[in-house]
């Protein structure tokens, strides 16, 4: 079976409820949704832009459509599925708030993950090297990174409290480690962030 | 839709021979009668046709479960020979079958795509075609005489009707799949619509709901060529000389459609047949012309002109929304196959977004589906020639399905 060593992976798939129905977004190679599929028996679509990731899922079992997220999703109805996930994509995307909105809209409960540009360990680097970090977590060199969208967990957390939206929960992650997430100190100590969010 | 056997030509691995292990072998084509007097075809047009005759092959074996059985479904210059080594081609008269396998061959055999070690592999040809199954070249039971322009009007969903009585024929209730690249993917979709019970998957490859106006208009012209041939004489040319420059010129035309201006490019450029200045001639001077020439002039040798009028017609007339109102999520909301949708990026006869619009309609209905555009430079004939792109696709498709 696929092994999976990423924390948000880990973490969204023991909160995937067994027997519902997931749309993975940017699904990758398509292990997550493999998973899922296999043992909590999930209705599972995924939708992946880069045709290699496309094939790689679809030889891993996943349903998947390939297509670019940024031209919004108007094929799906709304609320139609029960889980959305969109893990490590949004800061790659062109129009991320088109896609969190139509995310938001398909799914009853979505996962949103995403690196904190404001971690310590990235502010700190910057300051003392005066050029852009380069970490385990935000591992490009500024010419060749596909982060086009840099943003905090404060602005993500404006956009949300804009948009009538509700988090369900948080999750903050250092290294492999991660907790519920802690206002205020995980703003700077989260490497990375995942959210359980709903629109009401 | 696109010349297969020039596709395979193209297939630069060569051609596994009759005893390679990954060859089926030799074959042998086989006949069935499957509408007659007492139980006609139903035709879309309206009449109840018979005698249809279907001429199929099969390989590799049906298992006692009888799950694993696999339709291939022929374009539109394609026949049921689909691998292997055809043992009756000078018998049968069909000299084209001598130098080279079946026309999916590198997809079909041992180990290969679709693998006749594991799966019972069938391909018939076409109803209105000319390679064996019912079609105007064929006498008809009441003049004797060939049908020619007689033949009734037939379309992709009377071909699938027949299909489906091959199916009965041979005991099986559920297909593991049906799969089919250009007109041959417009017939598995219709599979998937019409008949979702007795398909477990279908794979498109190379298709689309419907023809646009470009393709109309490529179909159209193709037509007139024939027609306008002064051989044609109303389609009532059998027995005397065929309206053979007027399919040459359809054959034409046909094949640049299914190439793409990358691949003429990369393959002729704007090189002369004859060294490298002009002959100031007008005849064929570019090798572009007489490579086209080339293939209208073999195409000849091995079609019948009246079946070209018949197949591009169905072609048109496909439209798998068409009964209802063109909503292709309502047509496609009966389908329960798995569905598996390929469409390649050079592809413009049946553009990528064309075949993009079954999987939304998929997904419109909350129905799984997978759609996979494999970037390829070879247009539209991609689907033959991107075996080695598709084959691990459909491998773990099948297994899973």
């Amino acid at each position: 079976m696929i092994s999976s060593k990423r924390w948000d992976h880990r973490l969204i798939f023991s909160l995937v409820e067994p027997g519902s129905s997931v749309l993975d977004l940017g699904c990758g190679n398509g292990e997550l949704l493999a998973r899922l599929i296999e043992k909590k028996q999930v209705r599972g679509q995924a939708v992946e832009a880069d045709h290699d990731q496309v094939s790689a899922a679809f030889q891993n079992g996943v349903d998947v459509y390939q297509g670019d997220l940024n031209r919004g999703l108007p094929e799906f109805r709304t609320k139609s599925f029960d889980y959305v996930i969109l893990e490590k994509t949004l800061q790659v995307l062109t129009r991320p708030m088109l896609v969190l909105e139509e995310m938001l809209r398909i799914g009853d409960a979505c996962f949103v993950s995403f690196p904190n540009f404001n971690s310590s360990g990235v502010v700190e680097k910057l300051l003392e090297t005066e050029r852009m970090p380069v970490t385990e977590a935000l591992p490009y060199y500024w010419y060749d990174t596909p982060n086009i969208h840099l943003f905090t967990l404060y602005d993500f957390i404006d956009w949300i409290e804009d948009h009538q939206v509700v988090i369900i929960d948080g999750y903050a992650a250092a290294g492999e480690t991660w907790r519920h997430l802690k206002l205020p100190e995980d703003s700077k100590s989260a490497e990375e962030l995942l959210f359980l969010l709903r629109k009401e | 839709m696109t010349d297969p056997l020039n596709a395979s030509l193209e297939n630069k691995s060569g051609y596994d021979g009759p005893d390679s292990p990954y060859s089926v072998g030799w074959t042998r084509p086989k006949k069935v009668i499957l509408a007659d007097r007492d139980n006609p075809l139903p035709l879309d047009c309206g009449s109840n046709f018979y005698p249809v005759t279907v001429e199929y092959e099969t390989y590799g074996a049906l298992n006692k479960a009888k799950d694993n059985a696999i339709f291939i479904i022929h374009a539109l210059s394609g026949d049921a020979h689909a691998a292997g080594w055809d043992a009756d081609w000078e018998k049968d008269n069909r000299p084209w079958r001598g130098d080279r396998p079946g026309w999916w061959d590198q997809m079909i055999g041992p180990g290969k795509a679709f693998d006749t070690s594991r799966y019972y592999v069938v391909c018939a040809n076409i109803l209105g075609s000319c390679y064996g199954t019912t079609g105007p070249w064929e006498n008809g039971p009441r003049s004797g005489k060939p049908y020619a322009l007689d033949f009734p009007v037939v379309t992709v969903e009377d071909s699938v009707r027949l299909q489906v009585r091959l199916q009965d024929y041979l005991g099986i209730k559920q297909l593991r799949a049906v799969a089919g690249g250009s007109l041959g993917g417009q017939q598995a979709l219709a599979w998937a619509i019409n008949y979702p019970d007795r398909i477990r998957s279908a794979i498109i490859l190379a298709a689309s709901a419907r023809l646009g106006a470009q393709g109309l208009a490529f179909n159209a012209v193709g037509r007139q060529a024939i027609m306008n041939d002064p051989c044609f004489q109303g389609g009532s040319y059998y027995g005397s000389k065929p309206p053979a420059s007027g399919l040459e010129v359809a054959r034409m035309l046909g094949h640049i459609t299914y190439l793409s201006n990358s691949s003429m490019e990369g393959k002729f450029g704007r090189r002369f047949q004859n060294g490298s200045r002009p002959c100031y001639r007008l005849n064929s001077e570019f090798s572009v012309e007489s490579y086209l020439e080339h293939q209208g002039r073999s195409f000849v040798q091995r079609f019948d002109a009246n079946s070209y009028l018949y197949l591009t017609r169905a072609m048109d007339y496909f439209d798998a929304a068409g009964a209802v109102g063109g909503d292709l999520a309502s047509a496609c909301s009966a389908i329960q196959a798995r569905l598996l949708l390929i469409a390649y990026s050079s592809d413009w006869l049946y553009p990528s977004k064309d075949t993009r619009a079954i999987a939304k309609a998929m997904l419109a209905n909350e129905q799984p589906v997978s759609f996979i555009e494999i970037p390829s430079g070879y247009g539209h004939d991609a689907f033959l020639l991107e075996s080695e792109q598709t084959t691990p696709l459909l491998e773990s498709f099948l297994k899973k399905v």
